[in-house]
C-alpha cells in the first residue's frame, strides 16, 4: 500500500506529507482530516473547517461578497483573483462570521491557504477587523484559525498596515475583557504571525505546524546555515 | 515634486552616509540618556532608546540604529532587530506611558532580523505585541521614517498618532529584493519592484497613511544633517503641541481611526 504505483485512482487516495503513508480519502474525511497513521493534520479549506467546528446550521457568514481592489495597479492582479475565486469558490482568503460551538455563540475568522497562500491584503484585514469589532460590540468570544504566508505583496504597504488595523481591534477586544483564542494551522508566518495570530489569550496549534516570522528558506539564505530538524514547528 | 524614481530613493535611503537615529538624536535633543536591555535576554544594539529633552520637555526616544561603516554595522546588525530589541522598545514605551511622556520613534530598518535565535525567542510575538500595545498606549506617539521602513520590523516601533517620512525615505511591505524574490523568484529585479511597489513618501501621503513629508536639502539628508534635524524638530514640536491638547481617550480613539480607515470598505 505504501508504494505510490500509477494504478491508484486519482482522487480516491491521498498521501500524508508527514509520514508518507498513502491513505484512503474517505477514511481521512471520517477522521476529521487527520492522518490515521501518524496524526498529522491535513490542510483544510475554510468551508470544511467551519463545518467541522461550528454546530450545524448556526453559522452566519459576514461580508462574503467583499472583493479586493488593485490599489498598486499590480499587473494581472485582478485576473489572478478572478481565477482564484473560480477555483476555490471563495471571494477572499478568509471566511468570517458568527456561530455556535457546542452551544456557545462565538465569532470566527477562518483563513484559507488555497487563496493566495492565505495572504493578508486589505479585504482579509477588513473582514477580520469587522469580525473582531462585532465580537467586541456583542461581548462575544473570538476564535481565529490562522494559515498565512504573511502580508499580501500585491497590495504593498496597505497590506502591511492591516497588521496595525487588526491589532488595534484585538486590543479593544482584550480591553473589554473578552476571550480570544487563536488556532495556528500550517503554515502561520510573516505579517499574520507578527500580528493577530500571536495576540490570543490562548494560542493553540495543530501538530507539526510551521509557526514563524521568517520562513526557513529565508533564514537559511540569510545566515547560510542549515536549520535544526523540526525548527519552527509548533513542538519546537 | 522630485524627479527621482522610487529606486533612486531606495538608494538614497540606504546610503551609508545617511544620518542615523543617534545622529538625529544628538542634533534634536539635549541630554539624551540611553537605556539598555529588555530585562529578560539582553541588549539589542539594533534598536536604541532612552530619555531626552526636546527643548524643555521630557520625551522618550526610540529608533532603529544602523551603522555608518562595516564594523559599526556588524555591531548594530545592520539595523535589523532581534526580539529583545522590540521588547526593550516596549518597556521604554510603557515607562513613557506611566509618566505620560510623548514617545518619538525613528524608523530605519531593512526589516526584523531573520535568524535562528530571533525565531527561537519569538520575533513574531515580540512584533505582534508591540503593534498591539502601541495602538492603545495612553500617551502621544510620533513616528518619523528617516531611511528604510521595511516590513513588520518597521511597524514594530512605527505605530503612532502622527507618522511622517523624510522626503527620500521609503516605507514598504518588504524590501524590494524580498518582494521580487517572492513574486518573481528573482531578487535581481529589485529595481523594477521598487518602482511599482508605491513606497515613496508621496505614495504613502496619497494613501493617507502618513501625515506629512519632511523635506530634505538638495541631494539628500546626508548633505546637511543639521538642517534636516532642524526640520524634524519643528515637526515634532508642532505635533506634540497638538497631541498634548487631547485627552487620553481622544488620542486612543483617533489613533484607532487612523488605522481603521486604511483599506476600509463601506
Ligand atoms: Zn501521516
Amino acid at each position: 500500500m505504501i508504494n505510490s504505483t500509477p494504478d491508484i485512482p486519482v482522487g480516491k487516495w491521498i498521501k500524508c506529507d508527514f509520514c508518507g503513508e498513502i491513505l484512503y480519502k474517505d477514511h481521512i474525511r471520517q477522521n476529521l482530516n487527520v492522518c490515521t497513521n501518524c496524526g498529522n493534520h491535513f490542510r483544510l479549506s475554510a468551508r470544511r473547517r467551519i463545518n467541522q467546528i461550528v454546530d450545524e446550521n448556526t453559522f452566519e457568514e459576514f461580508d462574503a461578497d467583499m472583493l479586493s481592489e488593485n490599489s498598486l495597479d499590480y499587473p494581472d492582479y485582478e485576473t489572478k483573483l478572478e481565477q482564484l475565486r473560480e477555483k476555490t469558490g471563495m471571494n477572499e482568503a478568509v471566511k468570517t462570521g458568527v456561530g455556535e460551538i457546542e452551544g456557545i455563540r462565538t465569532v470566527l475568522a477562518v483563513m484559507d491557504g488555497n487563496f493566495l497562500m492565505g495572504s493578508m491584503g486589505t479585504v482579509v484585514g477588513e473582514k477580520i477587523t469587522r469580525a473582531i469589532e462585532y465580537a467586541t460590540e456583542n461581548k462575544l468570544p473570538l476564535c481565529i484559525f490562522t494559515v498565512s504566508g504573511g502580508a499580501r505583496m500585491q497590495e504593498g504597504i496597505l497590506s502591511l498596515m492591516q497588521m496595525a488595523k487588526t491589532s488595534a481591534a484585538i486590543a479593544r477586544h482584550h480591553e473589554a475583557g473578552l476571550l480570544y483564542i487563536t488556532i495556528l494551522t500550517d503554515p502561520t508566518t510573516g505579517g499574520v504571525s507578527a500580528s493577530f495570530a500571536m495576540q490570543g489569550d490562548i494560542i493553540l496549534s495543530e501538530p507539526n505546524c510551521l509557526v514563524c516570522f521568517a520562513g526557513p528558506r529565508v533564514i537559511e539564505q540569510t545566515i547560510k546555515q542549515t536549520l535544526p530538524e523540526g525548527f519552527q514547528r509548533a513542538e519546537f | 515634486m522630485s524627479e527621482l524614481t522610487a529606486w533612486d530613493k531606495v538608494c538614497l535611503a540606504r546610503l551609508s552616509a545617511r544620518p542615523t537615529t543617534l545622529e538625529y538624536i544628538e542634533c534634536i535633543f539635549s541630554s539624551f540618556i540611553e537605556l539598555h536591555g529588555d530585562r529578560a535576554f539582553g541588549d539589542d544594539k539594533a534598536i536604541v532608546g532612552g530619555l531626552a529633552l526636546l527643548d524643555d520637555m521630557p520625551v522618550t526616544v526610540i529608533g532603529n540604529q544602523k551603522g555608518r561603516n562595516t564594523k559599526e554595522n556588524i555591531e548594530r546588525n545592520f539595523g535589523m532587530a532581534n526580539p529583545e530589541g522590540y521588547r526593550k522598545a516596549l518597556r521604554l514605551m510603557k515607562e513613557a506611558e506611566k509618566f505620560h511622556r510623548p514617545i518619538i520613534t525613528f524608523v530605519d530598518t531593512p526589516g526584523a532580523f531573520c535568524g535562528i535565535g530571533a525565531e527561537e525567542r519569538g520575533e513574531a510575538e515580540s512584533i505582534a505585541k508591540n503593534i498591539m500595545e502601541m495602538t492603545n498606549l495612553k500617551t502621544p506617539i510620533i513616528s518619523i521614517v528617516i531611511g528604510e521602513g521595511s516590513s513588520g520590523g518597521a511597524l514594530g516601533i512605527g505605530v503612532g498618532d502622527r507618522i511622517y517620512m523624510l522626503e527620500n525615505s521609503i516605507y514598504s511591505v518588504l524590501s524590494p529584493e524580498g518582494f521580487a524574490t517572492i513574486l518573481w523568484k528573482d531578487s535581481a529585479r529589485a529595481q523594477e519592484a521598487a518602482n511599482m511597489m508605491k513606497i515613496t513618501a508621496e505614495d504613502l501621503y496619497k494613501f493617507e497613511i502618513i501625515d506629512g513629508i519632511i523635506p530634505e536639502v538638495n541631494g539628500g539628508a546626508h548633505n546637511s544633517k543639521e538642517e534636516t534635524a532642524q526640520k524634524i524638530k519643528e515637526v515634532l514640536l508642532k505635533s506634540i503641541q497638538e497631541l498634548n491638547k487631547k485627552s487620553v481617550k481622544e488620542l486612543q480613539d483617533e489613533r484607532y481611526e487612523k488605522y481603521r480607515k486604511i483599506g476600509r470598505r463601506m
